[in-house]
């Protein structure tokens, strides 16, 4: 049995590892969806720890990725430079902090923005929340669009581009790169890159799921009176699992900017924030294998199918194009999906028990 | 003082749309607990289906008086908002009634995504201007101005609000809509279908949308297939700040709401010398609406209701 599952282990490990190497041959495109899948991974495990740990349903998780973008942005590109006079003295070509700096700097912000969403909110029950952080999320997206003036910070709709390839001790992920007679090409570095960000993040996940702070928690999800009366510190652990996942968001948000080498407010809609959270109660919420799986199949197979569905475009004139495409493919999994696994698809085996109970007075917890 | 005045009447006007919209979440909330993410879009379907009965009205019998093509416009979206809703309670939300909370919530969502496709798909995704059929010369009123089409709208705002509390509170199906918000199961020992009810709810809900969706069209000049999200989005919020599942409050909410953001919006800018303009008025909503929910957790008008886990 035990040598069953390292078999199995080294199978999906390898599998992985020459993943990018195959995908490479049908062109760079596809190793992109696979990087942009990977990141949606990171945001849904970040998410994740908000939503199915806490119990706190958080409808503007996009923010922190912004803030992340937004940060490794202004401090990998030349444009802090460009609108300020006193950085470009200094500084004549921008800053350029190297990633060691940036993505510290990325999380730790974004853990300070969590806190501080988490701070005013800790009254509100689940729907009034939702609303809440779903207006700091269009918040954060109204001031990105407008800081371009009176003095500009973000650029405003336009964006900020230029921004600096993550290189690890002089070795550039935005150059291609040739180990024993295998060109790996940048979009594939990225995939190792991500992928060991999200497996990391798996196991911070998992040690986290079942220390004393998930556990609490997990108690505050469940009931969070009976949390207090237990002696947990309701308040101070559901700051914690604000800022913890608000981490996650910046991290990815960091790692999003490099990758695209561009960022513009347009990527940070609600409707972001929406897709996040449906992949983590799509795929089964406050469970780990559900959530990848969520947000794999969320992230990557609309753009798989919409690249395959070329011919249905001719046939409707146009009507059906790529964009709308994917589109009608969410929505209908989303609701197909829900409608016949309502706990998702690959739900937690044990926890979660009570969120299906029928609530008390036989209401229907719709 | 006339500046005042004419951002008063733009704002009720617009809270009173935001009223409209955001009973239809309050009353779906009331009785099931379930934000409906999709409610926005029925606004949308209503403005773009009168938008099309205009059309075709205006080319096969040129000459009708604008207010009749508007009615018959705004009698065919309700019918088609009406059971567009009535369809989507039975499909999308009837099978979760008992399932974890977050699913309904999920397919909510997916059925607004899915509205908004199917709507760009049928209507093709541009802007469309929406005729203006009601008399165009606006009113002096102290110094303010104010449209046809804009008196129209809180003319038919008060009437409608006035019917919903007719309907609510000395009606049968209004007595079985408080029961079941209250309790379904023993409104159902007491006779009380809440199946039925809960239909009835989602289909009122869609006639105001609806109406609303044709105010705001008309409002503005035109319509387009994502138009129902930012009212949705701040009808939501309006719901939220006056207390959801609560009547009153909806209303008091989208009033407030309204006049907050076309204040705001014209005022901000002289206030802070210019350095905030009225591209910020979209957020007032929501720094007042957690301002509110921090000294209020329930909102204006609503219980404190105990955490039901």
């Amino acid at each position: 049995m035990k040598q069953n599952k390292l078999i199995t282990f080294l199978l999906v490990a390898a599998a992985l590892l020459v993943l990018p190497l195959l995908l490479q041959q049908g062109g760079n495109a596809w190793v992109r969806i696979v990087d942009m899948a990977l990141l949606y991974v990171l945001l849904a495990l970040g998410l994740n720890i908000v939503v199915g740990y806490a119990g706190l349903l958080d409808l503007g998780y996009v923010a922190f990725f912004a803030v992340g973008a937004y940060l490794a942005a202004l401090l990998g590109s030349p444009h802090l430079a460009e609108a300020f006079p006193f950085i470009a003295e200094n500084f004549p070509n921008g800053l350029h902090l190297p990633i060691w700096l940036t993505i510290p700097l990325a999380a730790a912000l974004a853990g300070l923005f969590g806190i501080m969403l988490g701070a005013p909110t800790l009254k509100l029950r689940g729907d009034y929340l939702a609303i809440v952080t779903l207006g700091f999320g269009e918040i954060i997206r109204v001031f990105l669009n407008n800081l371009d003036r009176p003095i500009n910070i973000t650029n405003g709709p336009k964006g900020i581009d230029r921004i600096d390839a993550i290189t690890f001790f002089g070795f550039d992920l935005g150059k291609d790169h040739t180990f024993l007679g295998i060109t790996f090409n940048s979009v594939s570095m990225y995939y190792y890159l991500f992928l060991a960000l999200v497996i990391v993040s798996v196991v911070i996940c998992h040690r986290l799921e079942n220390s004393r702070i998930g556990r609490a928690w997990m108690a505050i999800r469940e009931d969070e009176i009976a949390a207090k009366a237990m002696g947990i510190n309701t308040r101070n652990l559901k700051l914690l699992a604000f800022g913890m996942g608000a981490t996650f968001g910046g991290v990815s948000g960091a790692m999003f900017a490099a990758f695209q080498g561009f960022v513009s407010p347009e990527s940070f809609s609600l409707m972001e924030s929406v897709m996040i959270v449906a992949m983590v109660v799509l795929g089964g919420i406050g469970y780990l294998p559900g959530v990848i799986l969520g947000a794999l199949l969320l992230a990557a197979l609309p753009e798989v199918l919409r690249h395959l569905a070329g011919p249905l475009q001719t046939m409707t004139d146009g009507r059906l194009d790529a964009a709308i495409l994917r589109q009608l493919l969410i929505a209908l999994a989303m609701i197909t999906i829900m409608l016949m696994r309502p706990r998702g698809l690959w739900p937690s085996p044990e926890h979660g028990k009570s969120l299906d109970k029928p609530a008390k007075n036989g209401e229907p917890t719709a | 003082m006339d500046i005042f005045l004419q951002q008063i009447i733009n704002g009720l006007v617009l809270g009173s749309m935001y009223a409209l919209i955001a009973l239809g979440y309050t009353m779906v909330y009331g009785i099931i607990n379930l934000i409906n993410f999709a409610h926005g879009e029925v606004l949308m379907v209503g403005a773009l289906t009168s938008w099309t009965i205009i059309g075709l009205m205006q080319s096969a019998l040129p000459g009708t008086a604008g207010w009749v093509i508007l009615l018959v416009s705004l009698l065919i979206a309700f019918v088609v908002c009406g059971s567009l809703n009535f369809v989507i309670e039975k499909v999308a939300y009837r099978p979760l009634r008992n399932a974890p909370k977050l699913a309904p919530l999920i397919t909510a969502i997916g059925m607004s995504l899915l509205l908004q496709t199917l709507a760009m798909i049928i209507w093709k995704p541009n802007y469309k201007s929406y005729p203006t059929l009601l008399p165009s010369e606006p009113y002096e009123f102290a110094g303010a101005v104010i449209t046809v089409t804009q008196i129209f709208i809180l003319g038919a705002t008060a009437v409608s609000l006035a019917v919903l509390m007719w309907l609510v509170h000395y009606t049968r199906l209004g007595r079985a809509m408080r029961a079941t918000a209250e309790n379904p199961r023993v409104a159902a020992l007491m006779g009380v279908r809440p199946d039925t009810v809960i239909s009835a709810t989602f289909v009122i809900g869609a006639l105001l949308a609806a109406l609303a969706g044709v105010m705001y069209a008309s409002n503005y000049g035109t319509a387009q297939h994502a138009m129902g999200f930012l009212p949705g989005l701040k009808a939501f919020t309006a719901a939220v700040f006056g207390g959801i599942g609560n009547l009153g409050g909806a209303v008091l909410g989208g009033i407030l709401l309204g006049l907050i953001e076309s204040i705001g919006a014209g005022y901000i800018g002289p206030l802070t010398g210019g350095v905030l303009g009225s591209q910020y008025s979209d957020i007032f909503a929501f720094i007042v609406l957690i301002f509110v929910l921090t000294l209020r957790p329930s909102g204006l008008l609503g219980e404190r209701v105990a955490d039901r886990a």
